[in-house]
């Protein structure tokens, strides 16, 4: 089946090159929002190779991009309103950053679709506009080499790209900067609150099991009454991990991820504490700041992934440090807990 | 965001200025404004703002600068150490890593 954004196609030299449309409909817009929430990610990729936007010539600019069905969106949406050419990568549905880090999003890919297009037949000049995300796997001087298209790194966000060709095809220092606005990353959020899978049933699943055990044994009420409770507190300390942290970045002091995470997991116990969610046994509160720390603390820490400042040699330091801490936390938690309803302090 | 910067003195960037012609490049492909360059030579003004994503090193047709390039990410160093292999950033196909 064509898809939907594919509106008809376009006679060159090199054959007949589908026409994009560059507005959103509503299936694309539904897309958008189950690939924030991982929903079946596997399906949104669009065929690699080139593409037509508006009423291209042989003098309209190429973009290059990857085939990740929302990063296609996104440039496609950019383009509306200009004539150019998209010449889509085959990353294997990554987005450009991610592409080009693991190697799929790189010159000889981009050297091998400039060839399967035929693109020297399709545009008389010869540059092709690379988002600048890209140069991490993409070399210059070595496309040129293997193809002789000069490559031009444009702006990080598809966004920019009016702008960047008002300017001249130049993309300013805002332009070429990644920042990672409060905006960019909440979109985030919804895919690492996500992330452990099953695990987000399996963890409070035995919680609710285990906290019917008491002292004479096994109790129903106590493990949906002291259950749920143990519920709550897990869900607050994931969330202060995975959704506040990022959140709050910028204004938590530390500059480690992994403290940043306890800074926020500890407030958040103090907080419930407040609302006696802890427990009454002081055994059980301190059971609960541990595992709540560590939890939190290893949660914020996976945000590093995410996040776009944050070096390979820089994360290897602090996990060094922070794992160990974290899994010693969380299981002396886990312990105290259990050993906190068998004793009465 | 000019306030997020991540732990100091680790990065493993290098540059030889001996080696470099002043082209530009990797004041162009760097997204944290690490290098400038004055009197046709760079120089690394910011280097704990570099996040090792290899980009410089990639686009600088002199080979003047290395770094040991990798993705900043806890998952993808679990991920490595579980495997045995270097961190990789296993996201599947998800729009982040
Ligand atoms: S890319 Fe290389 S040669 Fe060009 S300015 Fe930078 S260091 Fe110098
Ligand atoms: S590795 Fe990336 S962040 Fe670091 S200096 Fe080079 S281009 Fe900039």
């Amino acid at each position: 089946m064509k898809p939907g954004y594919i509106t008809g196609h376009l006679d060159t030299p090199s054959g007949a090159i589908p026409l994009v449309s560059t507005t959103w409909r509503v299936k694309d817009i539904i897309d958008t929002i189950k690939v924030r929430w991982s929903v079946g990610r596997m399906n949104y990729r669009v065929q690699p190779g080139l593409y037509a936007v508006g009423s291209p010539r042989d003098s309209s600019p190429v973009f290059v991009t990857a085939n990740f069905k929302l990063t296609f969106d996104h440039v496609r949406r950019a383009l509306g309103g200009i004539d150019g050419w998209l010449l889509v990568l085959d990353t294997r549905g990554i987005n450009v950053w991610c592409a080009a880090g693991k190697g799929t999003f790189s010159t000889s890919e981009l050297a091998r679709q400039i060839g399967l297009a035929s693109l020297e037949k399709v545009v008389s000049h010869r540059k092709v506009i690379v988002p600048q995300l890209g140069a991490v796997g993409v070399s210059a001087h070595e496309v040129k080499q293997q193809t002789g298209f000069a490559v031009i790194y444009g702006p990080v966000l598809a966004a920019d790209i009016p702008a960047f060709i008002d300017a001249g095809y130049k993309a300013t220092r805002d332009m070429r900067k990644v920042k990672f606005p409060f905006s960019e990353r909440m979109k985030l959020v919804p895919v690492e609150l996500a992330n452990p899978g099953y695990y987000l049933l399996l963890v409070p699943a035995l919680f609710l099991l285990l906290s019917g055990l008491n002292r004479h044994g096994y109790s129903i009420d106590l493990a949906l009454s002291g259950g749920l409770r143990s519920l709550i507190n897990l869900l607050v300390a994931y969330v202060a991990g995975c959704a506040v942290t990022p959140a709050l970045l910028p204004w938590i002091p530390f500059r480690r991820f992994a403290l940043k995470g306890l800074a926020v997991g500890w407030c958040a116990a103090v907080l419930l504490s407040l609302f006696h969610l802890l427990g009454s046994n002081p055994l059980e509160a301190v059971s609960w700041f541990l595992i709540m720390g560590g939890l939190s603390s290893f949660t914020a820490m996976t945000f590093t992934g995410t996040s776009t400042f944050t070096s390979l040699s820089g994360v290897q330091k602090e996990m060094k440090t922070a794992l160990p801490v974290q899994i010693g936390m969380a299981a002396a938690g886990i312990l105290f807990w259990l050993f906190s309803k068998f004793i009465i302090l | 965001m000019n306030g997020l910067i991540y732990l100091s003195n680790v990065v493993t960037l290098d540059l030889d200025p001996e080696k470099c012609t002043g082209c530009r490049m990797c004041t162009i492909v760097c997204p944290h404004e690490v290098f400038v360059v004055e009197n046709r030579k760079a120089r690394i003004v910011q280097k704990d703002r570099c996040m090792e994503c290899g980009a410089c090193e990639k686009n600088c047709p002199d080979q003047a600068i290395s770094v040991r390039s990798g993705v900043g990410c806890a998952s993808g160093i679990i991920n490595g150490l579980l495997r045995g292999t270097e961190p990789t950033c296993d996201c599947g196909s998800s729009g982040c890593c």
